[in-house]
């Protein structure tokens, strides 16, 4: 969109509004989480920037909340909660979500809108109504309170995701190849390994990181699945924020905010890799 | 990271061992978190503990939404609590449909040193047959003394004064305790507030002179809120629990200071569910930490007032900051000339009906 | 054509071991079939055992009313022979029955409940049912004056009115509470007064909340997505990580980001005071209340309207815009008349993702909505957590699902529910 050469004067006007108005939208998505970094390196328990944080005086910043972090209990175990629920869940939900999308993507499915509706429908219910039914129901089979129950719920509301990026991942794979494998003599299973695995697979990863995003960040099941032994991060920092605010749940964010740049980054590298095979699978 | 790291695959491995199992003698007890479990803690877990070192007290914290998970647990006849920490109405509410034990007060619990059986020693406390209480708390107004001018507010009738006293208040998001103060404010007799409060106009009085404050006023849901709110200067007064008012004057040395005017009693106290599996170690648990020291051991790591008259006169000084814990008690005399206590009977029946006026009031 | 002489040749071609090609291609399609069937399958009934059928037993409760009619199973059967719409309370039997029920339901703790239950429809039974359980078993005939002893409720025909009406396997009057109704004394469903409907208030608000934050998420990612898609590969790839990024961070992040921002004490508020255009004691409130919740709530919906429109505007070549001017439309026209017609798609799909996910949400509104920012989600909540009134809990969440669902259909009719696409 470059400015053309004979733009006129109120074409050069608004081209810069615009770009201005773009940069101005930017900085409303980018700023809440670029902002809240140094304030956890705060030295004193507030939310705003001290004088000596903005002189950069070295005795406004300080370490304590990072070092809170690590050494409360209640962070701790919190910690470890989310990372033994989300990959167990991811697990499950991955597994269950890629076997389905194959399935799905198969030409000959029935009924595949309907199918696909039902499937992906834990992501559109409202977190409420799944907690409320999840529940009164986990409870009454003995799965409240427990790590387990916690994971099948976050696994139940990850497949959606694994599944959506999944068979859109299989939209582009191209099913001759699967019958040249066989004409070529390869047993199902080793076609299965040996083509679809590795064409599929940046879906799948992807898909897997969605699940374990999911999970990682779900609170209001959590909350009602599961108890105090089973509270995750989320659940730590959302009733730290009711309880009382206090700059180490930023120092948790700032971390937060690292995890997920580097996932980010994970997924760009998948979708690089995605479309350099794609490039070389004909049609 | 690394050490992150580390402790996370720990973690895992743990976890695949232990997913949904616990050790046979973990006892799980639910009560408030933060400072109340810290001194619950220090008061009657951990010298209990040192006598039964075979078992494990475990805190749940999830406090406020206690008695919801205690019915659908009962419901499913799928317990994993041993013991639970409620605020009286709760505990009338579990007792009431069966989900608590019924406590026999003299054969349970320990008497008073002077031999007083344990029933005398509570008293009028005992609201409940299931109920053992252990603290009188009151919900109070703190304000900010550097926001107040040079007369600082002494009657509830000040909260409602937003000429003397302009700025923001913050008030508990439901309508027990605000309109009783809304009545007294108005001119209502105390002895006639709940007469007032069960007729309709009585209500609409209520809700007409919280109207007048309506636009000044920040709702908060959580003990911990009015202290932070008052301590960032983002409200002049606020109710809240007189213990955590304690806390953000004394400890964190925040320019605040109680009013005390028409504060509301409160109990807070144990309630032991229905078939739990350990149920003799808690009953023995409970022997001893409702004992008359124990109780007022509590005192020392936070201001509330033992729920059994004979624990009053030992209440001695606090572990940290050393200072004198008697006038700190919502029950000394300076304090409680004008106190109300919460009427569990009238709000049984009236809270649900009265919740939704008020809701629908705040709505509007 | 071809299609007839393909069949009719299929009918005739015979495969190698004599069945009709027709009859075995056919066959082999079924095999297909089924075995895409049973891929989805372990899915389908993971999310079955997990997911639908909780939600479906906990929607029930929104008509179950079991309990009133199990504790007093005596007195329930008498009570349909007596005529409620007279004057008169009911006679000596149905409360004799009374009594044995009471004092059976204070032997096994269970008049609590019911009483509490009643409660909903009328304050007052919670009490009145604790009393009469308390003292029914010393009681002596003649037990309708005795019970009346007790308590004067009883001697009220209101009460018996509701008794009545409440004592069936199943109630509306969930439904009727959520959607501002109620009984009048005679027992004919009237609406509330304006001053006491509160929940058909808070859907509205609800809605309209929904509506704006998704207009709003629409005139800002308009914009940025057209910016993204006109870039060369390399710039706009740069620019999307700023997208990106809060998509994939953690929604609690954001809202704690969000609160040290707008709070009085926040970011906004120190550096407009320290610019001077606020006083110290003039500090905006642009937290727990509508703003807050708007605001926050934007910011974390805003790329589930960027990707969709981006990616749909993607495929909309540069050269019909320059067709457009290059016949005399002014750029203005040109974009709303040729480019914008293009986007509708986009426009739709991430309108319809944003609502839906807007008018459940929770978790914000709980932590910056303060009084007037919280949404039918928190209501819900509050049911269940605090008033354990969970038959009104179903039903408020029953509509709200039943909303949604509404949407859901909408937006496969729009984009097609297997066109989901995400980042």
């Amino acid at each position: 969109m470059a400015l053309p050469a004979h733009a006129g004067k109120i074409e050069t006007i608004w081209y810069y509004t615009f770009r201005v108005l773009c940069g101005i939208i930017f900085f409303f998505l980018i700023a809440p989480i670029v902002i809240i970094i140094p304030l956890s390196f705060n030295s004193v328990p507030f939310f705003t920037f001290t004088s000596e944080m903005l002189s950069l005086d070295p005795a406004g910043y300080s370490l304590k909340w990072y070092q809170d972090f690590f050494t409360d209990l209640n962070w701790q175990g919190a910690v470890q909660n989310s990372f033994i629920i989300a990959i167990f869940s991811t697990l499950i939900s991955t597994t269950l979500g890629t076997i389905a999308a194959l399935g799905l993507s198969r030409s000959e499915m029935p009924a595949k809108t309907v199918v696909m509706g039902i499937l992906i429908s834990p992501m559109i219910v409202p977190l409420i109504i799944s907690a409320a039914g999840m529940f009164f129901f986990y409870t009454n089979i003995g799965l409240a309170s427990t790590h387990l129950g916690v994971i099948l719920a976050h696994a139940a509301l990850a497949t959606p995701f694994v599944v959506i990026v999944v068979t859109a991942t299989l939209v582009g794979f191209d099913q001759s190849l699967i019958r040249a494998a066989a004409t070529l003599g390869a047993s199902p299973v080793v076609t299965f390994f040996k083509v679809t695995v590795p064409l599929i697979l940046p879906g799948v990863i992807s898909g897997a990181l969605f699940a374990f995003v999911t999970s990682f960040d779900e609170v209001v099941v959590v909350k009602f699945v599961g108890s105090y032994e089973q509270r995750t991060i989320p659940w730590a920092m959302f009733s730290g924020i009711r309880e009382q605010i206090s700059p180490t749940i930023l120092a948790v964010a700032t971390m937060l905010i690292i995890l997920s740049a580097s996932l980010l980054a994970t997924l760009e590298l998948l979708r690089r890799r995605n479309e350099r095979l794609r490039g070389m699978s004909p049609g | 990271m690394n050490k992150l790291f580390t402790q996370t695959l720990l973690a895992m491995a743990v976890a695949t061992a232990a997913v949904g199992t616990a050790a046979a003698k973990d006892l799980v007890f639910v009560s408030w978190g933060g400072a109340y479990t810290a001194s619950q803690q220090k008061a009657y877990h951990e010298p209990w503990m040192a006598m039964n070192p075979d078992i494990k007290i475990v805190n749940d914290d999830s406090g406020g939404g206690a008695l919801a998970k205690l019915r659908a647990m009962q419901e499913a006849g799928n317990l994993t609590w041993d013991l639970i920490d409620m605020t009286a109405s709760d505990a009338i509410i579990a007792c009431d449909e069966g989900l608590a034990m019924e406590i026999d007060h003299d054969t349970m619990l320990a008497p008073a040193p002077d031999g007083t059986p344990a029933s005398k020693d509570f008293g009028d406390m005992i609201v409940s047959p299931c109920y053992i209480p252990q603290i009188v708390y009151s919900t109070t107004f703190g304000y900010r003394t550097d926001l107040v001018g040079d007369t600082p507010p002494t009657s509830i009738n000040d909260v409602f004064d937003l000429e003397k006293y302009p700025g923001k208040r913050s008030l508990e998001k439901r309508p027990i305790n605000n309109f009783e103060w809304a009545l007294l404010a108005d001119g209502v007799a105390p002895d006639q507030i709940y007469e007032v409060l069960g007729t309709d106009e009585g209500v609409e009085r209520a809700l007409a002179k919280l109207d007048t404050i309506k636009d000044q006023v920040v709702w908060w849901e959580k003990g911990a809120q009015t202290p932070q709110l008052l301590a960032d200067g983002e409200v002049v007064m606020g109710s809240t629990y007189n213990g955590r008012l304690f806390s953000v004057i004394e400890e964190e040395k925040q320019p605040i200071a109680m009013l005390w005017d028409w504060q509301v009693f409160d109990l807070d106290g144990w309630v032991v569910p229905v078939g739990g599996k350990n149920e003799a170690d808690v009953l023995e648990y409970l022997r001893f930490a409702t004992d008359t020291q124990r109780l007022a051991d509590q005192a020392k790591f936070i201001s509330y007032g033992p729920a059994r008259a004979s624990s009053a006169p030992m209440v001695g000084k606090h572990a940290v900051l050393g200072i004198d814990m008697g006038p700190h008690m919502p029950t000394a005399p300076d304090n409680a000339k004008n106190t109300l206590l919460y009427n569990y009977e009238f709000w049984a029946d009236n809270l649900d009906d009265m919740n939704e006026k008020f809701q629908a009031w705040l709505a509007q | 054509m071809s299609t007839t002489v393909e069949s009719i040749a299929a009918e005739q071609m015979v495969t190698a071991d004599g069945i009709p090609l027709k009859v075995s291609l056919a066959r082999a399609r079924r095999r297909a079939r089924n075995r895409a069937l049973l891929l989805v399958a372990p899915l389908f009934l993971f999310i079955f055992v997990t997911f639908f059928i909780p939600i479906f037993s906990m929607l029930f409760r929104s008509v179950e009313n079991e309990l009133v009619g199990e504790t007093l199973h005596r007195t329930v059967p008498l009570l349909q022979n007596w005529d409620e719409s007279g004057d008169a309370i009911p006679g000596e039997e149905v409360f004799a029955a009374l009594v044995q029920d009471f004092a059976e339901a204070q032997e096994t703790k269970t008049a609590g409940r019911p009483g509490r239950r009643l409660n909903y429809e009328k304050p007052g039974f919670s009490s009145l049912f604790r009393k009469t359980a308390r003292k029914a078993e010393k009681l002596e005939p003649p037990y309708k004056e005795a019970m009346i002893k007790i308590s004067k409720d009883w001697g009220d025909i209101e009460y018996w009115r509701v008794l009545k009406r409440e004592s069936g396997k199943y109630t509306k009057a969930y439904y009727l509470s959520a959607l501002d109704f109620s009984y009048d004394p005679e027992g004919n469903i009237v609406k509330n007064p304006g001053e006491e409907s509160i929940y058909i208030k808070l859907f509205w608000r609800t809605l309209w909340m929904s509506m704006l934050i998704t207009v709003l998420c629409l005139v800002l990612a308009y914009p940025i997505s057209y910016l993204l898609s006109t870039l060369p590969a390399r710039s706009s790839n740069l620019l999307l990580i700023l997208v990106l990024l809060p998509f994939w961070t953690s929604l609690l992040v954001r809202t704690s980001a969000w609160i040290a921002i707008l709070q009085q004490e926040g970011v906004i508020n120190d550096f407009l005071v320290f610019l001077g255009f606020l006083t110290d004691d003039g500090r905006l409130a642009m937290i727990h209340n509508q703003v807050g919740t708007i605001v926050a709530m934007v910011h974390v919906l805003l790329p589930f309207m960027v990707l969709p429109l981006y990616s749909v505007m993607k495929t909309i070549p540069p050269s019909y815009l320059r067709a457009a001017r290059s016949l005399g439309a002014n750029p203005f026209t040109a974009f709303v008349r040729v480019y914008m017609p293009n986007t509708v798609a986009g426009i739709g799909a991430g309108g319809i993702l944003v609502f839906i996910i807007a008018i459940g949400y929770y978790i914000t509104p709980a932590l910056v909505g303060g009084q007037s920012g919280t949404l039918i989600s928190n209501l819900i909540a509050y049911h269940l957590e605090a008033s354990l009134n969970w038959g009104l809990a179903a039903a408020l969440g029953a509509i709200l699902l039943g909303g949604v669902l509404v949407l859901y259909l909408l937006y496969d009719k729009v984009v097609g529910i297997d066109n989901m696409k995400l980042g």
